[in-house]
């Protein structure tokens, strides 16, 4: 099984989007390389992160358009799928609401404007 | 252990049992394992195959095998039956000439249906019921059919009926050879009562009736019975039973029951100790089980037995509950039990159709078991109650009839020993329930979920674990309230007052103030909903904080397009304006159709369509219709004295005027409402949240009914009023509903939890027994007076259409997975991917 947190050395960092692309607590897809990819924005926190922009319940392209939020008392930011409202941990990938799923999560770097996000090379 | 050294273990059987062995080895992460099935599709849920046919789909059904193959520790071969064991080698042999070694071979080959040997089973038409396969096959043979039967009255033929009324089979007939319907598990008081319910929901029933032959030429035309009658039939399902899989264990030597199933000691050996047998293949103490149930704990002895545990199957309690065509049907413990052993306690409304009957221990204190039919809600407590041998309260008739005046209703989740098994799909006991709860801090379902995996299969024990949160919360000293949810701890009353108090604006500022964390999709929907209800600040300022459907102002469908309903007031359109609908339609390839609320419903639109179609429409004289929002959606009309010769008003006019009033406003969950024109209420107003139908001296106003799955009709408020009256009652009847609902809280359930009922409610908005009358008549017109189209606002914003994107490093982009397939000269929506 591939591991979520490959070490950096193995990372290209990509240029997704502007930060003003997307919005303060919420989340936006970027295309790279033919892949779907979400990129959420912890206004609050100030924290960026990013995974596949498909749902792996229903295979919909979706995570992107989810409601952020946080779990539990270490604050664990997440998101919930809009179609049935599956959650999952974007620090882990692993999902939230009790089913057996798991989504890939992405580093994401921001410098200036300028959202890049890590994938292994 | 490296993976290689691992032992094999192969699975025969792609079925429920077989994949939850297979789920329940895989994460021991002992063995490799190898898995055969014959059926060319990964293994699905059997136990909901009649959806089916009422809209889900082989991909609904299917079970979850997310990351099973990825890591190679599971091998999959589908659509390839094992045809040979060779035991001496410790190898199968597949159809298509796979040789496969064994450590250890589990049989899970189930169960074929049994087809009684009656002349002309071979005929067209003439159909099992089993799998996917079969369905395919009967729905595609049921357009021609109008008359169908069912031959077997039992669980599963009960089942095949159900399908094909949701195929629309004028006629559906059930032939059963007993003299009642599901002799097995319910006695005959049940079954009769099942029977008029049945019969009232347009199955016909013939029963005591033994079927000699199958007639017709090539095709089924009718069935001929022992007692000389006939019946016309084109179509025929036969249910009549199930027989075990075991001709592979036969024709390995491994030893077989004479009525057939391979079979199994106590740890689910079969003669061959390197071979096991579980579910419905199985003959384990001389029973077969063909439950799913026991299928399930069988899996799991064997994967503890081989993991190095020691684990036996002793029988298996077969109480069960079904919903048959919609009737809840249920028997637990002992059903049958009879005088002197004990008394029965039997409780029979043939209104209503329920019968409900409990067996009780001949001294009165223990519960030996009983049958539920028409209202199985006291299930799980009756079942608790036999399985841990609760003592009864004095008067048990309580269990059955609900607490008639004063005290708690029954013993209670409280009262079950710490070993009694809450979920049985799961194994999970109240004392591993409790325990979470109090070490853990699961406290609420998702959580309790994840910590114990209880409630995760059937979803049968969901209640009665949300009853033992709740009770160990309390036991603990836990504050149990009405909470939004983990960051806030108020009702949503609460936060609307907090909200209204302290003149809160956004949900960052809330969640500064109130609450911690950083939020969820379930608290700041709700705060987005107050925001709106109090302030009427167009939505898409906020738009991180709304459910997607109001952050997209569209209904998200099926693939991820979006579908676009706009305003039709009242259900009346311009010929003018109907053909600007058709115009944009055929531009942007969506699908059209008429909704239940009289408009016309868009389907299809790429999002980043979406401020281009509406640019279209409101140019053309359009509006929002808010079918995304929990808000306004229709005031359906009848065409009323304008044109009918029966009406006594003008319904449209005033649906109009009131479906312009309300027409953004924002509640707790959506709200629908209806004028008829006179007393034949063709617009359906009594099934709305709020109804008005004209009197020959005014109006009537109804309010709190709903359709949905829960069909409700609403109730009278108030006769005979005239239309200022009307406004100004729905005024209030409205803004007390929108202040005091919980989150998605339709007005028909938010009326059931009332204390007082409908004589309060009537008492608060007609005789003003608040004194919040002409405030909220005055917070009404605030919000009738700030209304702006919220597509509007965005078409006019480059700012604001700049969101309606699906890539924002490619806005021109649209999303390449999004695809449609044919329908009728229109499109559809791809099927969901697995």
């Amino acid at each position: 099984m591939s591991t979520r947190t490959s070490p950096e050395i193995d990372l290209q960092w990509r240029l997704a989007c502007r930060i003003e692309d997307v919005p303060a607590e919420g989340g936006a897809c970027v295309l790279l390389d033919g892949q779907q990819i979400a990129i959420f924005y912890f206004a609050r926190r100030n924290e960026w992160y990013a995974t596949q922009n498909r749902c792996p319940h229903r295979g919909q392209m979706a995570l992107s358009r989810g409601m952020t939020g946080s779990s539990g008392e270490s604050c664990e930011p997440k998101v919930a799928c809009p179609f049935h409202k599956k959650t999952f941990s974007l620090v882990t990938g692993e999902c939230l609401s009790g089913d057996d799923y798991q989504i890939q999560t992405y580093p994401v770097r921001v410098k200036g404007d300028k959202v890049y996000i890590g994938i292994s090379a | 252990m490296s993976f290689t050294t691992r032992p094999i273990v192969v699975v025969v059987g792609n079925g429920m049992v077989g994949h939850r062995f297979c789920a329940r080895l895989k994460s021991t992460g002992l063995f490799r394992i190898v898995l055969f099935g014959e059926e060319p599709r990964p293994a699905y849920d059997r136990v909901h195959l009649s959806e089916y046919f009422s809209g889900k789909t082989a991909a609904d059904l299917s079970l979850p095998m997310t990351g099973w193959f990825e890591d190679e520790e599971i091998v999959l071969h589908l659509g390839d039956p094992i045809r040979e064991i060779d035991r001496e080698h410790q190898v199968v042999h597949s159809l298509k000439g796979h040789t496969q070694p064994y450590d250890y071979l589990v049989l899970a080959t189930g169960s074929s249906p049994f087809v009684p040997d009656i002349p002309g089973v071979e005929k067209e038409g003439v159909f099992v019921y089993r799998t996917i396969e079969d369905l395919e096959k009967i729905k595609a043979y049921a357009p021609r059919a109008t008359n169908g039967a069912v031959m077997g009255g039992g669980l599963l033929g009960l089942e095949a009926a159900k399908a094909l009324l949701d195929l629309g089979i004028p006629q559906t007939h059930v032939i059963e050879f007993a003299t009642r319907l599901m002799p097995r598990q319910i006695d005959s008081a049940g079954s009769h009562t099942l029977e008029s319910s049945l019969r009232r929901l347009g199955l016909q029933l013939h029963l005591n009736k033994s079927t000699l032959a199958i007639e017709g030429k090539n095709r089924i035309e009718g069935l001929q019975f022992a007692d000389d009658t006939r019946l016309a039939v084109d179509m025929l399902v036969i249910s009549a039973g199930i027989r075990p899989r075991d001709e592979l264990a036969r024709l390995a030597g491994l030893q077989v029951g004479t009525r057939g199933g391979i079979m199994v000691n106590e740890r689910l050996q079969t003669s061959d100790k390197r071979i096991f047998a579980i579910g419905e293949c199985a003959l384990v103490g001389g029973m077969v089980y063909g439950l799913v149930a026991p299928g399930y704990d069988m899996a799991d002895i064997v994967v503890t037995n081989l993991t190095g545990g020691n684990k036996t199957f002793v029988g298996f309690d077969m109480s069960t509950k079904l919903k048959l065509i919609g009737q809840d049907v249920a028997s637990f413990g002992d059903p049958f039990a009879s005088e002197p052993d004990c008394r029965s306690i039997v409780y029979e409304d043939r209104h209503k159709g329920i019968y409900k009957r409990i067996n009780v221990s001949a001294d009165g204190k223990y519960l030996l078991g009983g049958v539920l039919v028409g209202d199985a809600a006291a299930y799980n407590i009756l079942l608790q109650t036999v399985n841990n041998r609760l003592v009864l309260p004095p008067d048990p008739e309580d269990l059955i009839l609900g607490s008639r005046g004063g005290g708690s209703e029954g013993a209670g989740v409280t009262s079950l020993p710490d070993e009694a098994l809450i979920c049985s799909c799961e194994s999970v006991t109240k004392a591993a329930i409790c325990t979470a709860v109090t070490e853990q801090g699961a406290t609420t379902i998702d959580a309790m979920k994840k910590c114990t995996r209880a409630g995760t299969g059937c979803g049968g024990c969901v209640p009665l674990v949300k009853d033992l949160i709740t009770a160990t919360m309390k036991a603990n000293g836990q504050y149990v309230r009405n909470v939004v949810c983990e960051h806030f701890d108020h009702s949503r009353q609460e936060l609307f007052d907090l909200v209204k108090l302290h003149d809160v604006r956004t949900y960052g500022e809330a969640l500064s103030k109130w609450g911690k964390g950083d939020g969820c999709e379930v608290c700041k929907p709700v705060m987005a909903s107050i925001f709106a209800s109090l302030w009427n600040e167009t939505i898409v300022k906020q738009a991180t904080i709304q459910d997607s459907n109001d952050r997209y102002l569209a209904n998200i469908q099926k693939g991820g397009s979006y579908s676009v309903v706009p305003r039709i007031p009242g259900g009346e359109i311009t010929p003018d304006k109907l053909i600007v609908l058709g115009k944009v339609a055929k531009k942007y390839n969506l699908y059209t159709k008429i909704t239940g609320g009289q408009r016309i419903d868009l389907f299809g639109a790429h999002v980043g369509d979406l401020p281009d179609i509406w640019e279209e429409l409101i140019a053309a004289g359009f509006e929002s219709g808010h079918a995304y929002g929990k808000a306004l959606r229709t005031v359906k009309s009848c065409v009323g004295s304008t044109w009918c010769r029966f009406g006594l008003h003008d319904s449209v006019s005033f649906a109009i005027e009131i479906e312009e009033r309300y027409r953004g406003i924002r509640a707790p969950h959506k709200l629908k409402g209806g004028v008829s024109g006179c007393i034949r209420e063709c617009a359906e107003a009594q099934g709305k949240d709020f109804g008005i139908i004209a009197t020959e001296k005014g109006w009537n106003l109804y309010v709190c009914g709903n359709g949905g799955s829960k069909p409700q009709h609403a109730q009278l408020l108030a006769t005979d009023i005239d239309k200022e009256t009307c406004i100004k009652y729905l005024d209030r009847f409205l803004m007390f509903y929108i202040r005091t609902a919980d989150p998605l809280t339709r007005t028909a359930t938010w009326l059931n939890k009332m204390e007082g009922g409908m004589t309060y409610l009537k008492n608060v908005v007609v005789n003003d027994s608040l004194g919040m009358g002409e405030v909220w008549e005055e917070e009404m017109q605030g919000l009738v007076d700030s209304y702006s189209c919220e597509w509007k606002d965005v078409v006019e914003n480059p700012e604001l259409r700049k969101r309606f994107v699906h890539f924002v490093n490619a806005p021109r982009k649209k999303d390449p997975e999004l695809q449609f397939d044919p329908l009728r000269n229109q499109v559809k929506a791809q099927e969901w991917s697995k």
